[in-house]
């Protein structure tokens, strides 16, 4: 059903702005612009891996990919066609192939149905079985390869623990086959040695079933263990996306940069003045003027006040919002006007 | 074995001995902390690590006498300089509560007063004991003239003034007025603490105009200014985003030289740890199963739940096989027998369900509690 | 995270319905109030299944004008001048009626039949209100605002003027009486619905739904629609009460299709015309409706106490 190899999703300047209503009227007074242009590829079989603070935008990215939630702007192209504009059944069946893992598993999955009931209603909205025998089977499959019991499927969501849950919501994603899976902060819920458990799960799904994967996190270390690209999002745009070995051992932008040293490492021995950036993240209400990341940046300069930055590709496969080639270890800057530049068109992937 | 530093043995601010605490709940007894073994020693920043339900915090509310009313403690001690905190009186603890013990929780919003102007907040504390407090807000006063006159030589009305501040007797009463003003240079001391951009500006702001990191430091401001001898931090950076847990961490290392309190550093997250504790003490399932410093405990883990933990943990300075533990956290109400870890265990052997092990002292300052090492 | 200061064993509760049962059971112990209340409902709602058993279902069609209003229970002497003392072998326990009957079989006979019209309409404004409740709070937009608008105005008439105009303009037939009252009861359960369709369709679990391709229209019956319904539930109990006493109310104005059907209300009606000479008549039956139907109140809110989450624990 799907090419091999290619890019299997590519998200073209995707805009979501959220109206503010005010004043006696309720008249839009403003947007909070959630994600602000963004544009990325995916490659089928790949992970990428989505890192953001609070408010940049990388949620709501999410569901835009999946139409959850309607993009106020831009294209979405998934295997070749363009489901920007799809509606009601087509959408439906756009649904079989694109599936989502939410953060909280407390909350993802109605507590009134049995785990058996959650899986075979897929199956019936989906029309992929034929059978009442055939629904059970293919649910205890499944529920066997993400690691429970059979004799879980007659339980209900409150029974079981918060790594388990996300294992059967794993389960429902996987039951219509789908070739597009989006983890949203899978497992920013869990603890440590269950996140551990669920990582190799979606690893190991991965290998066996040929997945691709959008995993979304603010978890730099989670992020940096599963993903081969990563894109670094900012206040709704993304600016920074490589592989992620780059990203973290040769990051371009200031404050990739700046997250990436911001990371704790669980290495007493490895105590290192931790680099802070100053201030708080600005409000996707207000976004501050020329480059968005300008009144955080150690590096910024009236340019970056008054200027938004292009899209460069600063090295090959390596994409950066910047004006400048910052060599971090040195603070020198260098100007990208003239050089490595090229307008982005194409989308970076 | 690697050979440890020489260790100086500080004296210790705190010590718990076989704390056990039950939940009363309607599925049945929590068996929450089933002999808790514990030492904070002066000045030290001790970080109690554990997954979610291992009771970390409620060790924390038990030593701030916080338990919920469906808590009991069976039995234990909890030696704060030698008295126990579990024998006071309401009054004696809560005056304990005030000026000996600081808790700061997770949640910083939910935990401020909403209506009540951040200033005003921190100044209540101040003038909530007059004993304890006029001692430094004379001082505070004091220092206010010194930073007025930078050092040049005083007019004969502040002249009067210092000597009068000077010659105040702990035993006598500061005017109101005195009081109010001397508060609230003392509160704008501690904001500056804190690091606390514009802090005569932030004194008169109210939490919700605040953003999480400043509201953080908002509270470790009003936890210093009780002066503690002992600050329990719960879990205080887990709802903050990367950069700005990593101002948090920077400004604990810094007020770290600066207080004389000892520190607990609740936490589940162990790179946290290993960025600021001096010791840490790794918790399951209601018992400590490790203590050692921190430097050792990374280097040279005893405990399978601390190699197994190690192991879990993703590590943003390179990629490497996550290894997972086997099975689950354990219901408390029907805890596993002897060593609650010894169903996820890869060397559990046959004494384990049997014993509950110790926690014995297997070399210098590191302890561990698994029958593979004794007891 | 998952709060850490929460008892341990609450996160994985592998015996839901017996821990359930034994918290209905400890609120029920610590409320004997409450305890009182639900055996006098469930006393009533076994007495309406049974009463066929003892008492002839049809027995309150003859009258027996020879010992009208009269009382001859030495249990209790009334002290009153004009009370007429009931000749002849049989014993009256709550004296008789205006028209001879026995008072006590006439109670007896009352209860199932006001019970059978609370529940009738009980459940019916319960079903209207899920159906249309939920299309309002799901839906939004302006079929929301219709569905509002129409229960705003229904809403602001008082219920009991409602239910007499619709009397009135429908004529007195016990079907009817029962859609009156209906018509006025209904807005209430839309409402409720509505906002609790509107909290839970907020909720991931929703959608996650979505995001696998569930309908509008599943996704509202068979997962929201159920999540919603506990609320529903203990208004519903509660009613009982409230629609018994509304009910009664209308019968004792005179709604009543005909005087002797045994009816509460009815009763009270004949007694207040013989309220010094034979006051059993009104003090019994009125005694009646006030138990059964705080009976039902007290039963709603146990009801309400063992579903409403914030008060646990």
């Amino acid at each position: 059903m799907k090419r091999g190899g290619g890019d299997l999703l590519t998200v073209q300047d995707i805009h979501k702005w959220f109206p503010i209503k005010g004043g006696l009227l309720g008249r839009t007074v403003g947007h909070l612009r959630a994600v602000d242009g963004v544009s990325f590829s995916v490659v089928t079989g790949e992970t990428l891996g989505i890192v953001g603070e609070s408010g940049c935008g990388k949620t709501t990215l999410a569901k835009t990919v999946l139409k959850l939630i309607e993009p106020t702007k831009g294209r979405i192209i998934f295997d070749g066609s363009d489901v920007t504009d799809l509606s009601g059944k087509k959408v439906m069946q756009l649904r079989r192939r694109m599936q989502i893992v939410f953060q909280d598993p407390y909350a993802s999955l109605d507590p009134r149905q049995t785990v058996r009931s959650c899986l075979t209603e897929v199956m019936g909205i989906h029309g992929l079985v034929t059978s009442k025998r055939e629904s059970e089977e293919a649910a205890e499959n499944l529920i066997e390869r993400v690691g429970l019991n059979p004799d879980h499927l007659l339980r209900f969501p409150h029974e079981f623990s918060g790594g388990q849950r996300q294992r059967i919501a794993v389960a429902r994603a996987l039951v219509s086959n789908p070739d597009l899976l989006v983890l949203d902060e899978p497992t920013s819920s869990l603890d440590v040695s269950v996140q551990a458990q669920i990582l190799n799960l979606l690893k190991s799904l991965q290998r066996e079933f040929g997945l691709t994967y959008l995993f979304i996190s603010h978890n730099l270390a989670v992020i940096r263990q599963v993903s081969h690209r990563t894109a670094v999002m900012y206040l709704g745009r993304v600016v920074e996306l490589a592989e992620t070995e780059k990203i973290y051992n040769e990051p371009k932008h200031p404050y990739t940069s700046a997250l990436v040293s911001a990371v704790p490492i669980p290495d007493p021995s490895r105590r290192t003045e931790l680099a802070a950036l100053e201030g708080d993240v600005p409000s996707p209400v207000n976004i501050p003027p020329g480059c968005r990341f300008n009144t955080r940046c150690p590096y910024a300069t009236e340019k970056c006040r008054r200027e938004t930055p292009p899209l460069v590709e600063i090295a090959p496969s390596h994409w950066i919002e910047c004006h400048y080639d910052i060599d971090f270890a040195s603070m020198k800057r260098s100007d990208l006007e003239g050089g490595l530049i090229s307008r982005g068109e194409r989308a970076p992937g | 074995m690697t050979e440890g530093p020489l260790l100086v043995t500080r004296e210790a601010v705190l010590e718990v001995k076989g704390l056990r605490v039950d939940f009363h709940t309607y599925a049945g007894e929590v068996k929450a902390l089933n002999g808790v073994e514990l030492t904070v020693e002066k000045g030290e920043i001790l970080g109690l690590v554990g997954e979610s339900g291992c009771g970390k915090s409620v060790t924390a509310l038990a030593i701030a006498g916080l338990l919920p009313q469906n808590a009991e403690v069976v039995s234990g001690e909890i030696l704060l300089e030698g008295r126990d905190l579990l024998r006071l009186t309401k009054e004696e603890l809560r005056l304990t509560r005030l000026g000996e013990i600081a808790i700061v929780f997770q949640d910083p919003a939910t935990y401020l007063n909403p209506v009540i102007s951040i200033g005003a907040q921190i100044t209540e504390i101040l003038t909530s004991d007059r004993k304890r407090f006029q001692a430094e807000l004379v001082g505070a006063g004091l220092k206010e003239l010194q930073d007025r006159t930078e050092g040049k030589p005083l007019s004969p009305a502040l002249e009067k003034e210092g000597r009068r501040l000077r010659s105040i007797e702990p035993s006598s009463r500061l005017r109101r007025g005195e009081v109010k003003r001397l508060a609230k240079l003392l509160a704008l001391s501690y904001l500056r603490m804190v690091k606390l951009p514009d802090p005569a500006r932030v004194f008169k702001m109210y939490p919700f105009e605040l953003s999480g990191g400043m509201r953080q430091r908002a509270i470790i401001a009003m936890a210093l200014a009780r002066r503690p001898k002992l600050l329990l931090a719960d879990e205080i950076t887990t709802a903050l985003d990367v950069t700005v847990q990593a101002q948090i961490l920077r400004l604990l290392k810094e007020l770290k030289e600066r207080i004389d309190a000892s520190v607990i550093l609740i936490t589940h997250d162990l790179a946290v740890v290993a960025e600021l504790c001096d010791r840490a003490a790794v918790m399951y399932a209601g018992n400590i199963v490790e203590v050692a410093e921190v430097t050792e405990l990374f280097a040279n883990p005893l405990h399978p739940y601390t190699k197994g933990l190690l192991e879990a943990i993703p590590r943003p300075d390179a990629r490497a096989e996550l290894k997972s533990i086997t099975g689950s956290v354990p219901d408390l109400i029907f805890p596993p027998t002897g060593c609650r870890f010894h169903p996820r265990c890869p060397f559990a052997f046959e004494r384990c369900p049997k014993v509950d092990p110790p926690l014995v002292e297997v070399s210098p300052g590191h302890k561990v509690a698994c029958l593979l090492y004794g007891g | 995270m998952t709060s850490e200061t929460s008892p341990k064993g609450e996160r994985r509760s592998s015996r839901g319905f017996r821990r359930e049962a034994r918290y209905g059971l400890h609120l029920l112990r610590k409320n004997p109030i409450v305890l009182l209340g639900s055996i006098v409902a469930l006393a009533s709602i076994v007495l309406s299944l049974s009463s066929g058993l003892f008492v002839d279902p049809n027995s309150w069609k003859t009258t027996h004008i020879a010992v009208r209003l009269c009382w001859n229970n030495p249990a209790l002497n009334w002290n009153l001048r004009n009370v007429y003392d009931c000749s002849g072998p049989t014993t009256y326990a709550l004296g008789t009626d205006s028209y001879g009957r026995d008072v006590l079989r006439m109670i007896i006979l009352a209860i199932p039949l006001d019970l059978r019209v609370a529940l009738e309409i009980v459940l019916s404004a319960v079903l209207i209100g899920t159906v249309f409740g939920g299309i309002a709070g799901y839906a939004g937009g302006s079929l929301d605002e219709l569905i509002l608008r129409l229960t705003d105005i229904f809403l602001a008439v008082p219920s009991l003027l409602l239910a007499i105009v619709l009397a009135t303009i429908l004529g007195r037939t016990l079907e009817n009486l029962t859609l009156s009252v209906l018509i006025t009861w209904w807005p209430t359960y839309v409402r409720l619905m509505r906002s609790q369709v509107l909290t839970e369709k907020e909720k991931p679990y929703v959608e996650a739904l979505r995001a696998v391709g569930a309908g509008r229209v599943r996704i509202l019956f068979r997962h929201i629609v159920p999540n919603s319904i506990y609320p529903i539930v203990v208004q519903g109990t509660l009613d009982i009460g409230s629609v018994i006493l509304t009910f009664s109310a209308l019968t004792f104005i005179g709604f009543s299709p005909s005087p002797l059907i045994p009816e509460l209300g009815n009763l009270v009606n004949q007694g207040i015309q013989f309220v010094f000479t034979a006051p059993w008549l009104i003090i019994f039956p009125g005694l009646t409706i006030f138990v059964v139907s705080l009976g039902f109140n007290l039963l709603g809110d146990g009801v309400r106490d063992i579903f409403d989450p914030r008060l646990r624990r």
